[in-house]
């Protein structure tokens, strides 16, 4: 049992790392963007590719896929998802969508059906694991993944309190038109927030890679364990992503070992009931904004003292 | 105070479009006939027309008119089909239970509405996606259904296959004539200006006592029979059901496509785009991965650059109006304004 | 010296035209106050002019420069700051986050944000509350503030009395006191015209888009501003108002 907690704590740490983006974009542009999940086991393919036919070892093609990302956000901002805002907030669903179609398709005319991973370029990371008393062992790379969501989810929220820049994007997210009359290039913001968000969603896709396999059509299917993971989490910090994430890795262990099938139905039905509990017991946005300070937490506490 | 006769009347009924519907009915006859002279693929590819046509407009129906868009439509297009499986397989004959099982369907949504109805945007869009994720995984269970080897409408196999598709093709037909039918009645009635109210603003709709939530509901409802009847078409068709063709997120991907080439929000927009992708299909299917690249570039390209559809821009550059569910301001004298949208 | 020159410019509101053929330059260290009742488009010209909203027709010269279609994030850069009606500032962000914003363009000058505090002395024991949460006078004083941390040449003030209290307004012209006799130019819009005849060096009075009264503050009397705010000096004419 308890291994089964950690191992549920620990996927956590995958989901808050892949949910931050999706988070993170929602928050600063008011996009879901739908082919998020495409665009992590795009950078996944981008890691095998550089892996199998370069020789490169995964954690160095980071070093060439995450700028690639980081580009993709900018010009995906500045010429998909800019234009389709200004259609009204149900285009940018329509136009993603699309997207997401377009990219795992693509993916799989390259690369074919076969399922791939990363793990056979990482040595021994893939099942390497501590023993800890009492007999239970912990995976390295899951531990290395929490690692990395707790350092990912700190250094935005460091970003975008301490920094210019992402006071800038904050600015920007709150009332783009005044930005501009402070001095702040509101498009530069969002395509730079975009382009933040994307390497988030690199390393996700590598992670995600290292730990699992993945083929062209992964894509959805980590959409919506972003999504949930964003949801459950809630209104709030940036690290009520890494509550969510944990939530969700949680609910899906301990479904795992009530039923063959229980990982993925134990996480959408914690998904539902948490959806459920919010809507009707405690009226707080769903996605909100990301509470920039610690404040966040304060407004649920507030929001559940205040419902009749 | 006496009113001016200024010479402008409201009409909702204009000569092209009494025309159009005239060739509407006349069209319908046709097809009704049609089984008669053509062969078993045409048949078949026209039941499948009908299907997409139904598809498009219940999606067009909830994103259009209630701005309501979901990735996640695919669980009652599964649904359809799955109670149409339990049904037959308890014993009812196979027709009745294709109706029957969108019945069910259209049932199970109302509920479902309760919850999901209270998603905005995106949320609402993936939350739905969710939904028929967890479906499909429940459906699965289902010892019947075998897991993803899927089983078949075997009580179909009684009936002759000549006698079975010509059958089939006419409930299609019928069912998508009568699901345009409800959707154009249901926009011309009050219930219909509320929800060109909603999809045009609905704070001011609500300002004026449009109830919002119901209205909603009832596009929310009848879009799930709608598409649970294509499910339950699509299975008569095929006769084979695997839930992962079913609840497979491509169907969205069609509707999307279908309504976005035609035109969002306009009823006649969701026939258009059907036949459009008709045929395509038709054309490009056999292209494989390569289609559906292009299926999706396609709908990128109009998302950002003809947002209204192609029969927007008809309706834009032409000032065409031929199946009207609004009113119709018509001045006096030869001034043509252009509307701007 | 002219520093700011607007040459028959037109602005619109989609179909609505609220800013019709104005021209007026403004030379340095005027203190311009610009009047009209509620829809004259006063608050268009304003924002035209910080590059929020742009001309249809006409041009716009600062220090000769080019200012036209500009976009408002440079023309900051250009020296010319806005703090706009209704203050909008950002309420999730507290006092010290909006004045650093105001530091965005990067231009150097007098004000750093300690200089800020010290003409302001209200706000700083509010200064890492959220903006959201201030007075209405806190909140004017931080959007008066965040302008100024740009160093501008021109400050453009729209309706700094907007919805604050007779007594906080007071307060808000006393704390401009010493940057309106500085030699910083100013436009300001007033809807009260007592208060914006007493610190304007010139007076320009809109109606209905155009200017009707452009004249130093010393040469004109309150009641011809005020006949001018009405357009009753065009009675004679024999047009109804449209």
């Amino acid at each position: 049992m308890i291994d089964t907690l950690i191992q549920g704590i620990l996927l956590g740490g995958y989901y808050a790392v892949i949910a931050c983006g999706l988070s993170f974009m929602f928050s600063v542009m008011r996009i879901i963007n739908l082919a998020h999940g495409s665009l992590a086991v795009a950078a996944a393919y981008g890691l095998w590719l550089l892996a199998s036919k370069f020789g490169i070892s995964p954690f160095a093609g980071l070093l060439i896929v995450l700028p690639a990302m980081a580009a993709i956000g900018w010009l995906l901002q500045r010429y998909l998802l800019e234009r389709s805002a200004r259609g009204g907030a149900l285009l940018p669903i329509l136009t993603t969508f699309g997207l997401a179609i377009v990219i795992d398709n693509l993916m799989f005319e390259q690369f074919g059906a076969d399922t791939r991973s990363l793990a056979p370029f990482i040595g021994s990371l893939s099942y390497d694991s501590w023993e800890l008393p009492g007999g239970i062992y912990v995976g390295k790379l899951a531990v290395m993944t929490m690692a990395t969501a707790i350092a990912l989810l700190g250094g935005l929220q460091l970003f975008l309190s301490r920094f210019a820049l992402g006071r800038a994007i904050r600015a920007t997210a709150e009332d783009p038109d005044t930005a501009g009359l402070v001095g702040i290039d509101a498009r530069k913001a969002n395509a730079l927030a975009a382009a933040i968000a994307m390497v988030t969603v690199g390393i996700a896709g590598a992670f995600l890679a290292m730990r699992a396999t993945f083929d062209p059509y992964s894509g959805g299917p980590q959409l919506l364990f972003a999504f949930e993971a964003a949801v459950i989490g809630g209104a709030g910090s940036l690290w009520g992503t890494l509550i969510g994430g944990i939530v969700l890795g949680l609910a899906q262990s301990l479904g795992a070992q009530v039923h063959p099938q229980g990982f993925l139905i134990g996480g959408h039905v914690v998904f539902l009931a948490v959806l459920f509990a919010r809507l009707f017991l405690v009226g707080t946005p769903i996605i909100g904004r990301i509470g920039f300070t610690k404040t966040g937490f304060a407004k649920i506490r507030a929001a559940i003292r205040s419902t009749p | 105070m006496t009113a001016i006769p200024n010479g402008i009347t409201i009409e909702r009924w204009t000569r092209s479009s009494q025309l159009a519907l005239g060739s509407v009915a006349v069209a319908l006859v046709l097809f009704a006939i049609a089984p008669l002279t053509l062969g078993a693929g045409a048949i078949d590819r026209l039941t499948a027309l009908f299907i997409y046509v139904i598809l498009a407009a219940m999606w067009n129906a909830l994103a259009g008119f209630g701005g309501l868009v979901s990735v996640g439509q695919q669980v009652f297009f599964g649904l359809g089909a799955y109670f149409t499986i339990r049904l037959a397989d308890a014993g009812l004959n196979p027709f009745l239970s294709l109706f029957a099982a969108a019945l069910i369907t259209g049932a199970i949504s109302l509920p479902l509405s309760f919850f999901m109805l209270r998603l905005k945007g995106g949320e609402f869009a993936i939350g739905m996606w969710v939904i028929s994720a967890l479906t499909h995984m429940l459906v699965n269970l289902d010892r019947l259904i075998q897991g993803e080897t899927g089983t078949s409408l075997i009580s179909l196999n009684v009936y002759e296959s000549g006698t079975r598709r010509v059958v089939i093709y006419w409930l299609a037909l019928a069912s998508m004539a009568a699901l345009l039918g409800i959707l154009f009645a249901l926009l011309r009635s009050r219930a219909g200006a509320a929800i060109q109210a909603i999809r045009d603003n609905e704070d001011a709709a609500t300002s004026l006592g449009v109830r919002v939530i119901a209205t909603k509901r009832l596009l929310f409802v009848l879009a799930a029979f709608g598409i649970a009847v294509a499910g339950a078409l699509w299975l008569a068709t095929s006769t084979t059901f695997q839930p992962k063709t079913y609840f497979s997120v491509q169907w969205t991907a069609y509707m999307i496509f279908m309504v976005l080439v035609g035109g969002i929000g306009k009823f006649e927009g969701a026939i258009l785009g059907a036949v459009l992708f008709f045929v395509i299909e038709t054309f490009f299917g056999a292209m494989g991965v390569w289609y559906l690249i292009g299926l999706g570039a396609t709908a990128v390209l109009f998302s950002l650059f003809l947002p209204h559809g192609l029969w927007g821009e008809i309706e834009r550059r032409f000032d065409l109006r031929l199946l009207p569910v609004g009113y119709r301001l018509k001045l006096p004298g030869p001034t043509k304004i252009q509307w701007n949208q | 010296m002219t520093i700011l020159s607007v040459q028959n410019l037109d602005v619109r509101h989609g179909l609505l035209q609220a800013v019709r053929d104005v021209s007026f330059d403004l030379a340095k260290g005027d203190v311009l106050a610009l009047v009209g009742a509620n829809g004259a488009g006063k608050t268009t010209l304003l924002r035209s002019l910080a590059g929020a909203h742009l001309p249809a027709a006409g041009r716009i010269l600062l220090n000769d420069q080019e200012l036209t279609l500009v976009p408002s994030h440079r023309r900051i850069a250009m020296g010319i700051a806005l703090v706009p009606e209704g203050r909008r500032l950002f309420s999730q962000m507290t006092v010290e986050e909006n004045l650093l914003l105001g530091k965005t363009s990067g231009r150097l000058g007098d004000w750093t944000i300690d200089r800020v505090f010290s003409a302001f002395p209200n706000l700083v024991p509010r200064r890492h509350a959220k903006t959201g949460h201030l007075s209405g006078g806190e909140q004017q004083a931080t959007a008066i503030g965040r302008a100024l941390m740009s160093n501008p040449d021109i400050l453009l003030l729209d309706e700094v009395s907007l919805g604050l209290s007779p007594l906080v307004v007071d307060r808000v012209y006393a704390q401009l006191q010493s940057l309106l006799t500085s030699g910083t130019t100013i436009i300001l819009v007033e809807q009260d015209l007592g208060r914006a005849m007493g610190v304007a060096s010139r007076v320009i009075c809109m109606l209905e888009g155009r200017v009707v009264l452009d004249s130093p503050a010393k040469n004109v009397t309150r009641d011809q501003v005020t006949k001018a705010y009405f357009g009753l000096h065009r009675a004679n004419t024999g047009r109804a108002a449209s």
